[in-house]
């Protein structure tokens, strides 16, 4: 732990990771809260209401914490990785900036009329707030995929003499083809984790007995998105991503694949551990020509492996590539199969009787975490050694004026503050679990916030 | 086109500052004056629905700073690493300390919300106001522009400086006091009742002190860097920013022992603003100074990112922030007028 590099990374790898706990809900409850409210709205049936209200207090727990763990991640650009930002500020700031300026007043302003003003605002205006909450957190998602994807394929760019970088055209940094592609996995993958923990409270309330109109609402609703975005993320979303990173990372991409040589009808591993040193896989499960296939269209095509490459262009941790990238493609595959089950057993009219299988739905909602998780970290391991695909390494990137020693004290600092508000967040979503539909005292917290506006809409 | 975006961050900057002042400054109050359960939820109130709008405008300024003048976001951001960490804890603590009194009903955590909530609130606007003096005092830059500041040297302004020597300790002080002022003012102006009546003491208490400390700040700094005093000599029109300043001062007794609450808050609000604009005033050119070669400071020439991005941003830069400055306007209107006690309960 004496590496400063090592230690940057860890440093921001902590931190993303578990900043990306709460985005992913947020971004996917919030398609999910406006698409309940245009049921309520279109169907007049107050039960979708009250669902919305249900997972708007979730949303609003699960935001803060978002954003509280979102701080410290526009700072450690400038504080861990000060020679990235210098040299790419230029580009990377323009998104992030963009993020601030468009983004974060959005979400603040209709925030808080969406969690506190359903009575004042009327139906109307309060599917408005949550329609501009909604688009808010998927356009910040976007800025950040935009700016991470000109870091893994840079476009429109030019650089000055002193070696910093300069957008030529901020509409190339935007419509960036693999930000785009990046930005449907992404959010796809965002609503499968919004899905899945909506089913799984639903079928929780069902299992027990309690709040039994809600929880069906909860499972209905989770098992549509969750197969309708988990099918998506595979295909085309996930397909596309694939093949784009095969053609423009192909280093990666045969690290990913554990393709140590080049050949013609290349497998794809199912499962095995990469032995890095001897250049083979141990335990292999493997489908031939399937690789080949995938990328290509074709069982003959050769695919380059990594002895086409300098060892130097190598991601620096193959296996743990390997592995992110094959627990993100197995566990999108079983969430296919499992919201399958659910949803052929929902069309039949036999999902709420069939116990084990809300039992299954109740228990998978972890892994949409893990798989999304997995899913960024194959791409960013992926992306290595490079910070800028092909233009900046990695090791060129962090602060060199911050030694190993205080990036590990403030790395130790973040784990502290996590563990607390990790406890407070369990400890008030369970509390909010329980307290389900019983408006029987209107929240605190409504009252605090709302009154204030209470006052302007009265007069 | 470095000069407007010097402007401009200096805007958002000082946006913060006037904005999320007053937020911070009624934490400082939270604990020392408002004293029931009642009053702690009624100042509350009065920050509830505005204070994470208020923080945004030091995100924005931060990406916006990230943009224009890279190195200097990489430079100081790196070089003040551990000040700038404890600034984001501080700032994770105190919207906990916010937001989950009032999501966990139970009345043994309430003190501990409150007091995170308070003392991160004291805490961030010492650690602001000593930035403010680290960036007017300068660091020990090297030729590259990078630095690295250690927490404290021999708390001497000297070559080789820390983070917190008399001088930044003293901006601390006066930030403090400062921004308490504009908290209570605030928060006068949003509440009745026993609560209003403490804010306005407390005023009248602090108004004195802040006027002193004001004027020893003034000289003290110009004794710390001579140099600030170059831009003021070359344009006499500069010297608008301190009659502003000590315009505002009074305004803020004035209107307080008038009871004009709006027009002290606004009062308070020219103060604040007037005197970042006389220290970015005085900075210019220069964006961080060095304390040892000159020739290592970061200027605006030095830091800026490319012309053809800058001139570039200021369209979507102009767009955005005149749409985010109209949700300002519509928040703070729906806003208007007092908060009324123990609705929290019935409501």
């Amino acid at each position: 732990m004496d590496d400063a590099l090592f230690v940057h990374r860890i440093h921001f790898a902590f931190t993303v990771t578990y900043h990306y706990l709460f985005p992913q809900l947020t971004m996917g409850l919030a398609l999910l809260i406006v698409a309940l409210k245009t049921l309520a709205l279109r169907t007049r049936n107050p039960a979708y209401d009250d669902a919305a209200r249900f997972w708007t207090r979730i949303f609003g727990i699960n935001f803060l914490a978002g954003v509280v763990t979102g701080i410290p991640m526009e700072f450690q650009f400038g504080t861990n990785w000060a020679r990235f930002s210098q040299l790419t500020g230029g580009v990377i700031g323009e998104p992030l900036a963009m993020e601030g300026v468009f983004s974060f007043f959005l979400e603040s302003t209709f925030l808080g009329m969406f969690l506190f003003g359903e009575k004042r605002l009327g139906r109307i205006g309060h599917w408005w707030a949550a329609f501009l909450v909604f688009a808010g957190s998927w356009l910040s998602g976007f800025f950040i995929v935009a700016a991470d994807a000109w870091m893994q394929h840079p476009t429109t760019y030019s650089r000055l003499p002193d070696g910093s970088f300069q957008v030529t055209s901020l509409w190339g940094v935007l419509a960036n083809h693999w930000a785009w592609l990046q930005y449907i996995h992404t959010m796809s993958g965002a609503v499968v984790t919004g899905a899945f923990v909506m089913a799984a409270v639903g079928a929780f309330y069902v299992l027990s007995g309690r709040h039994d109109q809600c929880g069906r609402i909860f499972v209905r609703c989770g098992v549509i998105a969750g197969l309708i975005a988990s099918a998506f993320q595979i295909f085309p979303s996930g397909d596309l991503h694939g093949r784009y990173v095969a053609q423009n990372q192909p280093a990666t991409t045969a690290a990913m694949e554990e393709l140590f040589h080049s050949q013609a009808g290349a497998p794809v591993v199912i499962m095995g551990q990469p032995d890095v040193e001897r250049q083979r896989i141990d335990n292999p499960i493997a489908v031939n020509d399937a690789l080949s296939f995938l990328i290509y269209g074709t069982t003959k095509a050769e695919v380059a492996g990594l002895d086409r490459f300098p060892k130097r262009d190598w991601p620096t941790n193959i296996p743990l590539l390997y592995f992110s990238y094959h627990v993100m493609a197995g566990l999108g595959t079983l969430f296919v199969a499992l919201m399958l089950t659910a949803g052929l057993l929902l069309w039949r009219g036999s999902l709420f009787r069939t116990r084990w299988a809300l039992w299954c739905l109740m228990l998978s909602f972890p892994f949409p975490y893990i798989a999304n998780t997995a899913g960024w970290m194959t791409a960013e391991i992926g992306r290595q050694p490079w910070l800028v695909y092909g233009l900046v390494r990695t090791a060129d990137g962090f602060s060199s004026n911050v030694s190993a020693a205080n990036g590990l004290f403030t790395l130790l600092g973040y784990m502290g503050l996590y563990t607390l508000l990790s406890a407070l967040f369990c400890s008030s979503s369970t509390a909010r679990l329980k307290k389900a539909r019983h408006p029987s005292r209107p929240p605190l917290r409504e009252a605090l916030r709302w009154k204030p506006f209470g006052s302007f809409w009265s007069h | 086109m470095e000069t407007v975006w010097f402007v401009l961050v200096a805007l958002m900057l000082v946006g913060y500052a006037v904005l999320d002042g007053f937020d911070l400054g009624a934490g400082v109050l939270h604990l020392l004056a408002a004293r029931t359960d009642a009053e702690r939820r009624l100042l509350l109130e009065s920050i509830g629905p505005v204070w994470d709008g208020n923080e945004v405008w030091l995100l924005a300024a931060g990406g916006t700073l990230f943009y224009a003048f890279p190195l200097l976001y990489a430079s100081s951001f790196s070089g003040f690493y551990l000040p700038l960490h404890m600034v984001v804890w501080l700032l994770v603590f105190r919207a906990i300390g916010i937001e989950f009194r009032t999501r966990l009903d139970t009345r043994v955590w309430c003190d501990f919300f409150d007091g995170a909530f308070s003392l991160a609130s004291i805490l961030l606007i010492v650690v602001f106001g000593a930035a403010l003096g680290n960036v007017m005092r300068g660091v020990s830059l090297g030729p590259d522009h990078y630095f690295f500041a250690p927490l404290w040297t021999n708390f001497q302004p000297g070559a080789d400086p820390g983070v917190l020597d008399w001088y930044t300790v003293l901006c601390g002080v006066v930030t403090l006091v400062a921004t308490t002022v504009h908290g209570a003012l605030y928060v006068a102006m949003k509440t009745e009742g026993p609560l209003n009546a403490r804010m306005r003491s407390a005023v009248q208490w602090l108004w004195p002190v802040l006027v002193v400390l004001s004027a020893v700040a003034v000289p003290v700094t110009v004794f710390v860097r001579a140099q600030l005093l170059d831009n003021y000599r070359a344009v006499a029109a500069g010297w608008l920013i301190p009659i502003l300043v000590a315009a505002g001062l009074a305004g803020i007794l004035y209107f307080t022992r008038a009871r004009q609450e709006r027009n002290a808050f606004l009062s308070s609000c020219l103060y604040v603003a007037a005197t970042l604009g006389g220290a970015a005033f005085a900075l210019y050119p220069t964006l961080l100074p060095s304390s040892g070669n000159p020739a290592n400071a970061i200027t605006i020439r030095n830091a800026a990112a490319g012309s053809h991005s800058l001139s570039m941003g200021l369209v979507w830069w102009g767009a955005g922030m005149a749409i985010a400055c109209g949700y300002v306007i519509v928040v703070y209107s729906m806003f208007k007028g007092k908060v009324q006690a123990g609705y929290g309960e019935h409501g």
